[in-house]
């Protein structure tokens, strides 16, 4: 005998089978995002149909802040004008100094017959809004793969590194800030040059540098600026300001921390810096192999003069 | 006043489930200051749809809002899918039991079912390696269940009948 209901009471699959079937494929979805990184395609695409929503969402900022620009009042029009025109006057200053100085560095760099340096060019973006994930330290910008936004790419605002552009979509990016615990950027004290790799420290909104050695030379007001040794990050952008150094007698490192100098959580504007040093030619495998095989061949001459002396 | 559950309802409109969802993704999408403390409004309604129509909206649909949440939110991919699959689950399982019960008992249940939803993400987001972001994130579910009447009194406007016909 056959038990089935007849076919208008057929509501498909049990829901506990629904559900099951939905959660594995979650969970594998998960997995290959985490690990793999499979699925960014499929992610763009998602993306593309919620950008007309975010876009939306950002919409009732935008009229909030124009109409209270609106009324902003005279007076503070006249201060906001003087201490643009101080700044300008400050700049134009800084701007000659620095054409000056490019001069003299170009001819020195001629002299020594080094590589010349290579121009940054900057896009201009505006953030569009935070994650919703509280702890992601993320925020999109509204410049995509179709205005030439390349993932890697370092985002400034006026004060200083804001964080590193992770992944591109057509019309939007994702910016990892400085104070994602992920993140990484290398360092070099102003004062005396000693180099160094800050993470972010999480929820603190602060960075932090690691694996510096308990005798290390760093103070309270140390400026931080990127050493531009990575191929990533152009040299000399400001990062941030050293604010405590904790020496613990039982650890072998001391623990920096750092207050960022860029506005990560004011700024609406920043700059994507896209520079060609990412493109610098790797030194050839061959020769690493060659120099490795001299390392070698160096090490074992060593230790057979070590010996020969200890006979 | 007549009440909710004794009202005949005309039929619902597909237009009105997808502005709500739109409405809802809008609302997430919005640059809050602190989203712990804000309610997750997709899951909210999703939550409402699932309980009203369990035969329209199910784990399919919650399944692929949550895949939009994470792609637009640039999360785990997943994470939300999961999350709003377990929700429209115990949505669907519960409807009927939920509709028995007045607004206040009703929220309760939606409390437990956003909780339980909050917790998904959570777990995998601990899973992931990161930190716990602390008990402020129990608010949010929380204040989508204090919500529920509000949500359920606007979604199901589109539905009413006049007052006059109702009395014939």
């Amino acid at each position: 005998m056959d038990h089935t209901p007849p076919p208008f009471f057929k509501r498909g699959p049990a829901p506990l089978v629904r559900l099951f079937f939905f959660a594995s494929l979650s969970l594998a979805l998960l997995v290959i995002d985490a690990r793999f990184r499979y699925v960014d395609g499929l992610r763009s695409w998602l993306a593309l149909a919620a950008y007309p929503l975010q876009r939306a969402a950002t919409f009732p900022i935008d009229v909030a802040m124009s109409i209270g620009g609106y009324f902003s009042t005279q007076a503070n029009l006249i201060e906001e004008n003087e201490r643009l025109r101080a700044q300008a006057l400050a700049n134009m200053q800084d701007a000659q100094r620095y054409h000056a100085l490019l001069a003299d560095t170009e001819e020195l760099r001629r002299v020594l017959g080094a590589v010349d340096k290579l121009d940054v060019q900057a896009t201009p973006a505006e953030v569009l809004y935070l994650s919703r994930d509280p702890y992601a330290h993320r925020v999109f910008i509204d410049r995509g793969s179709v205005q030439g936004i390349r993932p890697g790419s370092p985002v400034t605002d006026d004060t200083g590194v804001v964080g590193q552009v992770t992944r591109v979509h057509p019309l939007l990016s994702e910016v990892t800030l400085l104070a994602n615990p992920d993140q990484a950027i290398p360092v070099q004290v102003v004062r005396n040059g000693l180099r160094a790799v800050a993470f972010g420290g999480g929820s603190s909104g602060m960075i932090e540098l690691r694996y510096m050695p308990a005798n290390a030379e760093v103070q309270n007001g140390d400026r931080l600026v990127t050493s531009g040794i990575d191929g990533t990050y152009p040299a000399g952008l400001a990062v941030g300001t050293v604010v405590r150094v904790e020496r613990d007698e039982e650890r072998s490192f001391a623990r920096v921390i750092c207050k960022p100098a860029a506005g990560i959580d004011r700024g609406r504007y920043v700059l994507v810096l896209s520079s060609d040093t990412a493109r610098l030619p790797r030194p050839e495998e061959t020769q690493v192999k060659e120099k490795r095989g001299e390392k070698a061949r160096r090490a074992t001459k060593a230790k057979e003069k070590a010996s020969d002396d200890s006979h | 006043m007549i009440p909710t559950s004794s009202q005949i309802l005309m039929p619902v409109r597909m237009s009105t489930i997808i502005a709500s969802f739109a409405l809802a993704l809008f609302l997430d999408f919005l640059p809050w200051r602190d989203l712990r403390l804000v309610p997750d409004f997709v899951a909210l309604v999703l939550c409402f749809w699932c309980v009203r129509q369990p035969r329209l909206v199910g784990l399919g649909v919650g399944w692929s809002l949550g895949l939009l949440s994470d792609a637009g939110n640039g999360v785990l991919l997943g994470q939300h899918a999961l999350a709003y699959s377990v929700l429209a689950f115990l949505s669907v399982w519960l409807s009927r039991r939920i509709l028995w019960f007045g607004p206040v008992l009703q929220s309760l249940h939606i409390a437990l079912i956003l909780l339980v939803t909050q917790a998904a993400v959570l777990l995998v987001r601990l899973a992931s390696g990161d930190q716990f972001p602390g008990w402020p994130v129990i608010v949010g579910p929380l204040g989508g269940a204090v919500l529920w009447p509000l949500v359920t009194w606007l979604l199901l406007l589109p539905q009413r009948r006049p007052a006059n016909e109702q009395a014939i």
